[in-house]
């Protein structure tokens, strides 16, 4: 057993930090504003190989593991959460399920450019009509010929504007209900296919979010990803994943809003002392750091057992669940620490508030994590 | 990194289960209902090498370290808090010993309280009445006369108190906190009064209990270490005692959890068994992650500490968020049974009284949070 970061592990820490510290920290603030893609940030973050962490050297990756992906997750997300969740998608939502039901052919074309970083990635599950219920899809498929013709809307999708390849879940046999569902390979700008307009959300802002709306949009029958009616196993074991990287953008977000109000708070001066020497904000700030620590643990567990091959669905959960309701507690409190100061834009913790909000909902929601954990515990306990 | 327990890690609990559970579980609520522990039960913990976890083999210890440590400690509570406590004030007092003793205090000590000699345990005596978190407030007193010292003064709180053979006394030997040393005091010595019995809330199977100093009388090899470390023996001595209450809190925790989910597993409500419902699988959930979190929390601390590194910060924080994971976890447990919950043929009601002292012993959960700020704030 041991906990700690190994030499390699911690010298990529150190690379993602200072990308953070000296690229993404300094210009998020303009980003949020602005509603501005980071393209060139996105750009140094592949250079790193932070877009296919996981993904072998083989298929254009970096080819380290789960543990270096949530490492990378919460350093570079801790500098901008936008940036965070837009790595996450790229690595857990996209590259990852191609990675893993991809065929060779497939893969130079679908996987390589993505995992380098050259291309980018979305993921197309949810619709308007559902979310965390994943069964109730009503995006269609059929087969003309040799090509699939695909109707219908997938909502909330994260790097719609600018990604390049989407993978959209559609019901290709209706009788057959969620074991009906098939997974396509949908390149950006394919006839038929076409964008909504771009959420004005209240975090996350640099991240482009619209709907993709499907009308006969037509794909070559080798779009498939994997076999049909695949489509329910491909969402089901990417989100497992998928949960673990959203878990360190958490933490990264928790982070960076504890460590401006530990700085502040060393700063500013109440009744001739600085604040810092006052119980009621010491206590914030040791409770803001034991939970960000166990967050970490938890989050650390879960892409441990994933590397491992073992079980992880219930540690990603935990994980997922602690992490979020973590960042939105952190940053609440974070608020507190500075005051009026806390509330407008000049200083970085209301935007971390803002980001904080979304890790509780996308990739499933606390709820849903909630049943996902007790149905674990209680389904071990009667075995 | 690697959250995988090694083999023998693996061994080790198993054991520790099968042992708390076939041995220390059935006993649990006898203990708490009649305030009594049978100290045969000592002699058995002994044999498992059990009181001396953290003490090496040459002084009749086991030496398992810090991490073996908490993975037994917690089966333990899992089974009954009071033996766990009892046990866990064994090691810390002969880990104390081990630590900062001579190397003949160690041999004249160490294999005693190891064995459980004669059935006794060992006490370790710090808080006053009028100190408990503020320790460098202790006002007990060590006088010098030739090669005795002569401690007069009150300890408060002492678990173990009434049934130990060897008892460590912080006194005062000058001002300050660099003015109180350490001595090992054994039964029997004269002017070394047992106070009446605590009636507990909780962990009443341990007994608690004052300890008066009356011109106690000890010889000066009983000192441990130098003159003037008792403060540093003590703070180290809560730190590897901050991660034992971890474990001991995630064993109430734990069974509190086991508790519930036999019950909903049992009960129907609406026509369907308890557990299907959303609201007590969110109870489940809650529990469960901070249970996880709290475990995690626990070992890194123990596994830092098994390093040689500084613990001070982390062994707080497993304290203070075990401490809570297990007061949430009670509690929710508690409201999960309903009515059958707040009587005493279930076993969630003893729990939820055991837990509540985690909070308070060995530092309130109020001084984890300001020794954590203090650590992060660098001041």
């Amino acid at each position: 057993m041991d906990f700690n970061l190994d030499e390699t592990q911690e010298m990529f820490r150190e690379a993602c930090a200072q990308l953070a510290d000296t690229q993404l920290a300094p210009n998020a603030g303009d980003w949020d504003q602005r509603h501005e893609y980071p393209a060139e940030a996105v750009a140094q973050m592949a250079e790193l190989g932070l877009m296919g962490v996981a993904v072998p050297e083989a298929d254009g990756g970096s080819g380290a593991d789960n543990v270096a992906y949530v490492i990378a997750m919460e350093e570079i997300s801790r500098g901008c959460a936008s940036c965070g969740v837009i790595m996450s998608v790229n690595n857990s939502l996209y590259c990852d399920p191609v990675r893993r039901y991809a065929t060779e052919a497939q893969k130079a074309e679908w996987l390589v450019p993505y995992a380098s970083g050259e291309k980018l990635g979305a993921f197309g599950l949810t619709e308007p009509g559902n979310g965390s219920d994943a069964a109730g899809m009503r995006t269609v498929a059929h087969l003309e010929g040799d090509e699939w013709v695909l109707n219908g809307t997938k909502a909330w999708i994260t790097n719609a504007y600018e990604a390049d390849g989407f993978i959209v879940f559609a019901t290709s046999d209706r009788g057959a209900g969620h074991r009906g569902v098939s997974a396509f390979l949908v390149p950006a700008g394919q006839p038929g296919f076409s964008l909504g307009k771009k959420e004005d959300k209240l975090g996350i802002r640099a991240s482009s979010t619209a709907q993709l709306i499907f009308e006969n949009c037509r794909v070559p029958r080798g779009n498939l990803l994997g076999e049909p009616g695949d489509g329910f196993k491909v969402a089901l074991s990417t989100l497992d994943g998928g949960r673990i990287g959203i878990a360190a953008q958490a933490l990264g977000i928790a982070r960076a809003a504890y460590e401006a109000a530990l700085a502040y708070a060393k700063e500013r001066e109440a009744f001739g002392r600085p604040i810092s020497r006052f119980q009621s904000i010491q206590w914030k700030l040791a409770d803001m750091a034991t939970r960000i620590d166990a967050a970490r643990l938890l989050t650390h567990k879960a892409a441990s057992r994933k590397d491992r091959g073992l079980p992880y669905g219930k540690y990603s959960a935990m994980a997922k669940l602690y992490a979020s309701e973590t960042a939105m507690w952190v940053t609440t409190q974070a608020i507190q620490v500075f005051g009026g100061n806390g509330y407008v834009t000049e200083y970085p913790v209301e935007r971390h508030f803002r980001d904080a909000k979304i890790t509780e909902i996308y990739e499933g929601t606390s709820e849903i994590q909630r049943i996902v954990v007790a149905r674990d515990v209680m389904g071990e306990h009667a075995n | 990194m690697d959250f995988q327990l090694t083999e023998e890690q693996q061994t080790i609990e198993d054991h520790a289960r099968e042992f708390a559970q076939r041995v220390i579980a059935p006993g649990a609520a006898h203990r708490d209902e009649t305030s009594s522990f049978d100290r045969q039960l000592l002699s058995d913990l002994a044999e498992n090498g059990f009181l001396g976890m953290l003490v090496p083999e040459t002084y009749g210890g086991v030496a398992m370290g810090y991490t073996n440590y908490v993975l037994v400690n917690r089966q333990l509570a899992t089974a009954c808090a009071s033996t766990a406590v009892i046990t866990g004030v064994c090691n810390l007092t002969a880990s104390a010993v081990d630590q900062f003793g001579s190397e003949a205090l160690k041999a004249e000590v160490l294999p005693e309280i190891c064995a459980a000699k004669d059935n006794l345990a060992a006490a370790f005596c710090l808080s006053e009445p009028h100190c408990g978190s503020d320790a460098a407030a202790l006002k007990a007193s060590a006088r010098r006369e030739g090669d005795d010292y002569v401690l007069n003064g009150t300890k408060q709180w002492i678990t173990n108190g009434a049934m130990s053979g060897w008892y460590l006394v912080m006194a005062r030997t000058g001002p300050g906190a660099g003015g109180i040393s350490a001595f090992m005091v054994p039964a029997g010595t004269p002017g070394l009064v047992i106070g009446k019995k605590e009636d507990k809330m909780g962990q009443r199977g341990s007994d608690t209990v004052q300890v008066i100093l009356e011109n106690c009388r000890v010889p000066a090899r009983l000192r441990v270490g130098e003159e003037g470390i008792g403060f540093r023996i003590a703070m180290t001595a809560l730190d590897g005692g901050r991660i034992g209450i971890g474990a001991l809190s995630l064993g109430v925790g734990t069974a509190a959890l086991n508790e519930a989910l036999t019950y909903l597993a049992e009960r129907e409500a609406f026509g369907k068994p308890l557990g299907r419902l959303q609201a007590l699988q969110n109870m489940v959930a809650d529990i469960a992650t901070e249970l996880e979190a709290a475990w995690l929390l626990t070992l890194r601390a123990a596994l830092m500490k098994d390093a040689g590194q500084s613990v001070t910060k982390e062994a707080s924080m497993a304290k203070v968020f075990s401490s809570e994971a297990c007061a949430k976890a009670v509690d929710l447990s508690l409201q999960i049974h309903g009515g059958y919950g707040y009587v005493k043929e279930y076993p969630i009601e003893r729990l939820y009284r055991d837990a509540r002292v985690t909070r308070i012993y060995e530092g309130a959960s109020e001084i984890q949070r300001v020794v954590i700020a203090r650590e992060v704030l660098g001041s």
